[in-house]
C-alpha cells in the first residue's frame, strides 16, 4: 500500500509574477522575482530555503542556476523535466523530502520569457524521428489527433470545445492578472483561424511570459506562519508515453490512474472537490481531464461543459484564474494551477472566489497527454 | 548490418523498398517504432515485412499560415496492431476520415524514404 504524508506539509507562500509580457527580462529573472515574492508572502527570505525545485524553459540545470542567483546552498535540488506537470511532481518530491527532514523550507519556482523572447511555445525536446517527417505542428497537432478521436468515439463537437474556451475567458474577466480578457463568444471561437483541425486559434493556450513560485514547510511550522496554510493531502503521477503515436488510447489519459490514487491518499472522493485547476493547454484537455479526474463518465465531457457549466456561476468551478487558455501559459503551466488552488483555499480570490472552497485539485499535464499528475490540497478543516 | 541501430536498420530496409516492422517471436506481438528490445518484456525482436494495410485511427488537417497549403497528418493503425504517425495521400486532406482503409507506400522525401498511405480501394 502506497503511503503519502497526508497533510504533513503545507504551502505557506505563493506568488505569480510577470504574467503577460515582460520584455527584456530573462526567464531566470522572472523565476527569481516570483520566488522572492512567494518567500516574502511566507515571511521568509532566500537564505531560509534548503530545498530548491525549479523549471526554466532553456536550462537543464536550472535548480543550480537559481540557487546561485538567489545566493543559497540547498541540501536538495531537482529540475525534473516531465513537461507542464513538472511542478506537480516536484511538489510530491518536496513533500517527501520535507516529511523525511531532508529539507525544512522547500521552494518551487518557474519562470519563462517565451513570448517576449520567441513569440511561440518553446520546446525542450528534440523532434521525434518517427513523427517529424510528417510535419505535425508541435504540440497542437498531437492534441488535435486526440480531439479527432474524442469526436469520433463520443460525438464531442467543436461547439463543446468552444464552450471550454468561453468559460475560461469568463473566469479570466474576473481576474485582473489574466492576459486575455476581451469578450469572446462561441461563434468567434468557431470562426477563428484553424490551426490543426479541429483546433482553432482559440482552442489553443496563450503564449505568454510569466513566473510562479510556492513555498512549502512541514505542517506544524506552517501553523505559526503569517498566511493560512494550504495542506497537501495527496499527490500522484503517472506516465503512459512520450509521443502521441505511442499513446495507448487517445481518449484516456494516465490521469484516470493517478487521480484515483491521489484521492485515496487524501481520503476524499470527487464529490468533495470544490475547485478544479486543470491543465488546459487546449480545449480538448479540459473535456478529457474532467472525465479522467472523475467529474463525469468517459465520453460525457463535451456534454458536461455545455451551457456554461464550468463558467462562473456554473455547476463546477474549473480554472478560476482563466487557465492556460485565457490567463497565462509561458510553456509549462502546471505551477499556476497550484498557485490558484492556494489562492482559492485561502479565500483570497476576490471576485472569482469560490465560496467556502475547502478542497482543490491542481492537475498537471506534460508532453502530449503523456505525463499526468494530480495534487489534492485542503484547508484547515480537511486535516 | 548487425551493429546498426534499430532505426538505421529500419531506414535501410525502406531504402530497399521494404516496410519492415518488429515482432516478439515468442508472443507474436508487433512493435513500432523500431527498438532494441520488446517494450514490457525486454525480450529480443525480429524483423517482419508489414502487410502495409491499415486503418486511419485519428486525423488532423494542419493549416500553416498562407500561402502554404494545408496538409493531412494521421495516426494509422497497422493491421499487425501498432500505430504510427503518417499521412494519407491521394485524397483531399479534410476527406481523410477515421476508419478509412489505407495501404502503405514508400516515397522519397527530403532525400530519405518515408512511409505514407493512400486509400485502399480494395482488390488484392
Amino acid at each position: 500500500m502506497e503511503s503519502f504524508p497526508r497533510a504533513a506539509t503545507a504551502v505557506v507562500g505563493a506568488a505569480t509574477f510577470g504574467i503577460g509580457e515582460m520584455p527584456g527580462m530573462d526567464s531566470i529573472d522572472l523565476a527569481a522575482q516570483a520566488a522572492i515574492l512567494a518567500l516574502r508572502d511566507a515571511g521568509l527570505r532566500p537564505t531560509d530555503v534548503d530545498g530548491l525545485f525549479v523549471g526554466l524553459p532553456d536550462d537543464a540545470m536550472s535548480s543550480l542556476s537559481l540557487a546561485e542567483y538567489l545566493g543559497i546552498h540547498p541540501a536538495i535540488t531537482d529540475n525534473n523535466r516531465v513537461g507542464g506537470s513538472s511542478f506537480q511532481t516536484l511538489a510530491i518530491m518536496a513533500a517527501l523530502a520535507l516529511d523525511k527532514g531532508i529539507c525544512n523550507v522547500a521552494l518551487i519556482a518557474y519562470g519563462s520569457n517565451q513570448r517576449s523572447a520567441t513569440g511561440k511555445l518553446v520546446s525542450a525536446s528534440k523532434p521525434f524521428a518517427y513523427e517529424a517527417p510528417y510535419r505535425p505542428i508541435s504540440p497542437v497537432s498531437s492534441y488535435a489527433l486526440a480531439a479527432s478521436r474524442h469526436m469520433h468515439e463520443f460525438g464531442t463537437t467543436r461547439r463543446q470545445f468552444a464552450e471550454v474556451a468561453v468559460a475560461a475567458r469568463l473566469w479570466a474577466q474576473l481576474n485582473p492578472e489574466a492576459f486575455a480578457r476581451a469578450d469572446l463568444t462561441i461563434d468567434e471561437v468557431l470562426g477563428a483561424r484553424m490551426v490543426s483541425d479541429p483546433l482553432g486559434v482559440h482552442d489553443c493556450c496563450l503564449v505568454t511570459d510569466g513566473a510562479a513560485a510556492v513555498v512549502m514547510v512541514r505542517s506544524e511550522r506552517a501553523r505559526q506562519m503569517p498566511r493560512k496554510p494550504v495542506y497537501l493531502l495527496g499527490g500522484a503521477a503517472n506516465t503512459t508515453h512520450r509521443w502521441i503515436s505511442c499513446m495507448p488510447e487517445l481518449t484516456v489519459s494516465a490521469t484516470v490512474e493517478c487521480a484515483a490514487r491521489a484521492y485515496r491518499q487524501a481520503g476524499i472522493t470527487v464529490a468533495d472537490v470544490d475547485v478544479v485547476e486543470l491543465y488546459d493547454a487546449f480545449t480538448i484537455n479540459t473535456i478529457m481531464m474532467l472525465e479522467d479526474l472523475g467529474f463525469c463518465a468517459k465520453g460525457e465531457g463535451g456534454r458536461f461543459v455545455e451551457g456554461g457549466a464550468i463558467a462562473p456561476g456554473g455547476r463546477l468551478a474549473v480554472n478560476t484564474n482563466g487557465g492556460g487558455l485565457s490567463c497565462v501559459h509561458p510553456g509549462m503551466y502546471g505551477l499556476f494551477t497550484i498557485v490558484e488552488s492556494v489562492v482559492q483555499l485561502r479565500g483570497a480570490a476576490d471576485r472569482r472566489q469560490v465560496p467556502g472552497a475547502e478542497v482543490a485539485v491542481a492537475h498537471g499535464n506534460g508532453g502530449v497527454l503523456s505525463s499526468q499528475a494530480v495534487l489534492v490540497f485542503g484547508s484547515e478543516s480537511t486535516r | 548490418m548487425s551493429s546498426a541501430s534499430p532505426g538505421q536498420q529500419y531506414r535501410a530496409f525502406l531504402a530497399q523498398g521494404r516496410f519492415m516492422i518488429q515482432r516478439n517471436p515468442r508472443t507474436l506481438r508487433y512493435v513500432f517504432y523500431p527498438r532494441i528490445a520488446d517494450p514490457g518484456s525486454g525480450e529480443p525482436l525480429e524483423w517482419i515485412e508489414a502487410s502495409g494495410e491499415g486503418l486511419v485511427y485519428a486525423t488532423t488537417v494542419v493549416h500553416p499560415r498562407p500561402p502554404a497549403s494545408s496538409y493531412n497528418v494521421a495516426l494509422i493503425e497497422l493491421r499487425e496492431g501498432p500505430r504510427m504517425m503518417s499521412r494519407v495521400d491521394g485524397v483531399a486532406p479534410h476527406e481523410v476520415s477515421i476508419g478509412m482503409r489505407v495501404r502503405a507506400r514508400i516515397v522519397a522525401e527530403g532525400g530519405s524514404p518515408l512511409v505514407v498511405f493512400a486509400p485502399n480501394t480494395g482488390g488484392a
